[in-house]
């Protein structure tokens, strides 16, 4: 922070804003600011080897906006977003909508047990990420997966990590962990809808179904609208599951997604003017998507 | 956007209860039968890959995949877990008081910090302060796989790779708990209470630790597990920072066993009962602390 340094004593208003606000600002500037901003300039630079043999160590070059071209242009890099648009393809609606439509039942009059649903629901989200991952790994290999194992046994051999299969099981392993996360959250808002407007819709001769669609549905949006933000912003940066179910499958490659080709790019071929700007790349569509979905949800509410 | 502080985490508010004499008439047996069944069927789909994990982490290597699924083989949780513990010289141990540390002093001092931020902008008229506030927020949406490879050299540039600092000071950051700090502090701390702590003479300092802080304590909770999950769940962090196994956290370690699995198949039960027993600590914190959950996660959503 670039206010003075806080005098003691009687001067304690100014002071103690400033005091209180140092740790905090202190490490979200190193941890934050100052990678955003080096990852900014690393961008611009590409190392090469400063003779054609690779004698002699590196030099650094200027390439202004080379490495974003060479990203843009990397075959990997753009697979790897057509992966990820799949992906959000399946599991956001998938996600988003079951979580809405889980909520909307355990609001309605017709839902018993809550509790133990909330709880059931809510369960996998105390498992961290990769050990999801890990768990549905087990669960797509054939002979140790009861699921497969049935299904085998009724003449469906489902290679659930081939080719085809291994977004959807990317997105259910994502959904299996987020649906009654996100439930809850949409639960919650349910609950803080006044009683009064859902004694209106009944007296005016609503059903069930639609006071949740009509009434409760757009009162939640906002609650909807950041769900939606936050999980999108979260499965552009997909890496867990694909990360730990390439050990089981040949159609995953070990840059698959973006995160995993900015990763290679910079601990396995050390391009770090490459990954640099691959990152902030990535980065902007999260923006990019964000804006989107805040512009979107903003003409929801107007409608 | 409006924050309702309606979340209040002791008392969570329930405007309506559903059993209200309003309903018209009682809804037909066919609709109440269809909508429980959709809630359990979802339930058995979100139990059913923890059920398989604590059966099967009962089971040695041979039953794994000899007796696959849910049927049951020779008794053999205690030997598994001894087994783990034993393997490269108690590996998985020190995993496990290493996420401990990264998750509980990490997440102590990180919930330390964010309350002290979020006190200031809550209690503290200053120049600049909402723009301040803005950037904190926008923070929240700085995907951190972006940060992590320019993170990772400037930590280099430290000396702070493949060191415990790697993890834990990155951690110590989490806009989000400076949210949720800040909202939790506007609706528990009436400025009355703050003013006539200060009329007894009691200096800013002393108002915060010894008015504020018991008064938020359930925000202190709730902001603690929050951070507790997101470091006990970091997986791609430790994967950038650390390249001594001894410091991994458990996730981490577990990677790397199951990245083998296909070359080693031996250590398929050790996989398993450590997944297993890497989910034990949060599964608790979860079930014990519910309502903490729960009012934050309504102070995140009903936006």
């Amino acid at each position: 922070m670039a206010t003075a340094t806080p005098r003691p004593g009687r001067r304690r208003h100014t002071a103690a804003p400033v005091l209180f606000l140092a740790p905090f600002l202190l490490l979200f500037s190193a941890t934050l600011l100052a990678p955003i901003g080096y990852a900014l300039w690393m961008s611009l630079f590409r190392e090469q080897a400063a003779s054609g043999l690779g004698f002699g160590g590196t030099k650094t070059l200027f390439v202004g906006a080379g490495n974003y071209l060479r990203a843009l242009d990397d075959p990997g890099f753009r697979r790897g977003f057509a992966h990820i648009a799949l992906y959000c393809a399946v599991y956001i609606p998938v996600m988003v909508g079951g979580a809405l439509a889980l909520a909307l039942l355990l609001d309605s009059a017709l839902a018993r047990a809550k509790r133990f649903f909330q709880l059931a629901y809510f369960l996998p989200h105390a498992v961290p990420g990769l050990i999801a991952a890990i768990i549905w790994g087990f669960l797509y290999t054939p002979g140790l997966s009861p699921v497969l194992d049935l299904l085998s046994a009724f003449g469906a051999d489902w290679d659930v990590l081939g080719a085809d299969g291994a977004v959807f099981a990317m997105a259910n392993a994502a959904t299996w962990q987020w649906i009654g996360y996100n439930m809850v959250i949409f639960y919650a808002a349910l609950q803080a809808v006044p009683r009064e407007t859902l004694e209106a819709a009944v007296v005016d001769g609503a059903g069930q179904l639609r006071t949740a669609v009509s009434v409760k549905l757009p009162m939640i949006r906002s609650s909807v609208v950041l769900t939606t933000l936050f999980t999108a912003v979260g499965a552009i940066q997909l890496f867990n599951e694909p990360e730990v179910l390439r050990s089981r499958s040949a159609a995953i490659s070990p840059d698959w997604s973006p995160v995993m080709f900015i990763y290679q790019a910079a601990f396995t071929r050390h391009d770090y003017g490459l990954a640099a700007a691959a990152s902030l790349l990535l980065a902007v569509l999260g923006a990019a998507l964000s804006f989107v979905i805040t512009r979107l949800g903003n003409r929801w509410k107007e409608a | 956007m409006a924050v309702e502080t309606t979340a209040a985490p002791t008392a969570p508010v329930r405007p309506k209860t559903p059993a209200t004499a309003s309903a018209p008439a009682p809804a037909p047996w066919a609709s109440r039968a269809a909508v429980n069944t959709v809630l359990a069927i979802v339930a058995l789909y979100t139990l059913m890959p923890l059920s398989w994990l604590l059966v099967n982490a009962t089971k040695n290597n041979g039953d794994l995949f000899g007796r696959p699924g849910f049927r049951l083989g020779a008794f053999s949780l205690f030997a598994n877990i001894a087994d783990l513990f034993a393997y490269q010289d108690g590996l998985f141990g020190r995993w496990l008081l290493n996420s401990l540390l990264y998750s509980v002093a990490g997440a102590l001092a990180s919930t330390l910090v964010s309350l002290l931020a979020g006190y200031a902008f809550a209690v503290y008229g200053f120049p600049g302060r909402e723009k301040v506030y803005g950037l904190v927020l926008l923070g929240i949406l700085v995907p951190p796989t972006v940060i992590a490879l320019p993170m990772y050299l400037l930590a280099s540039e430290a000396g702070l790779v493949n060191t415990y600092w790697a993890v834990l000071i990155p951690g110590l950051v989490n806009p989000f708990g400076v949210y949720l700090a800040r909202v939790f502090a506007e609706a528990y701390l009436p400025a009355e209470t703050l003013e006539a702590a200060r009329m007894d003479g009691a200096g800013e300092l002393r108002v915060f630790r010894s008015v504020a802080l018991p008064m938020l304590s359930p925000a202190f909770v709730t902001i603690f597990l929050f951070t507790f999950t997101g470091s006990w769940n970091n997986f791609f962090l430790p994967l950038v920072m650390l390249n001594d196994s001894s410091l991994y956290p458990v996730g981490l370690g577990l990677y790397g066993w199951n990245a083998v699995l296909p070359q080693e198949p031996q250590l398929y039960a050790l996989v398993v009962t450590g997944s297993l027993l890497s989910v034990v600590p949060l599964a608790v914190a979860f079930l014990t602390l519910q309502r903490h959950w729960r009012s934050g996660l309504t102070a995140g959503a009903v936006k």
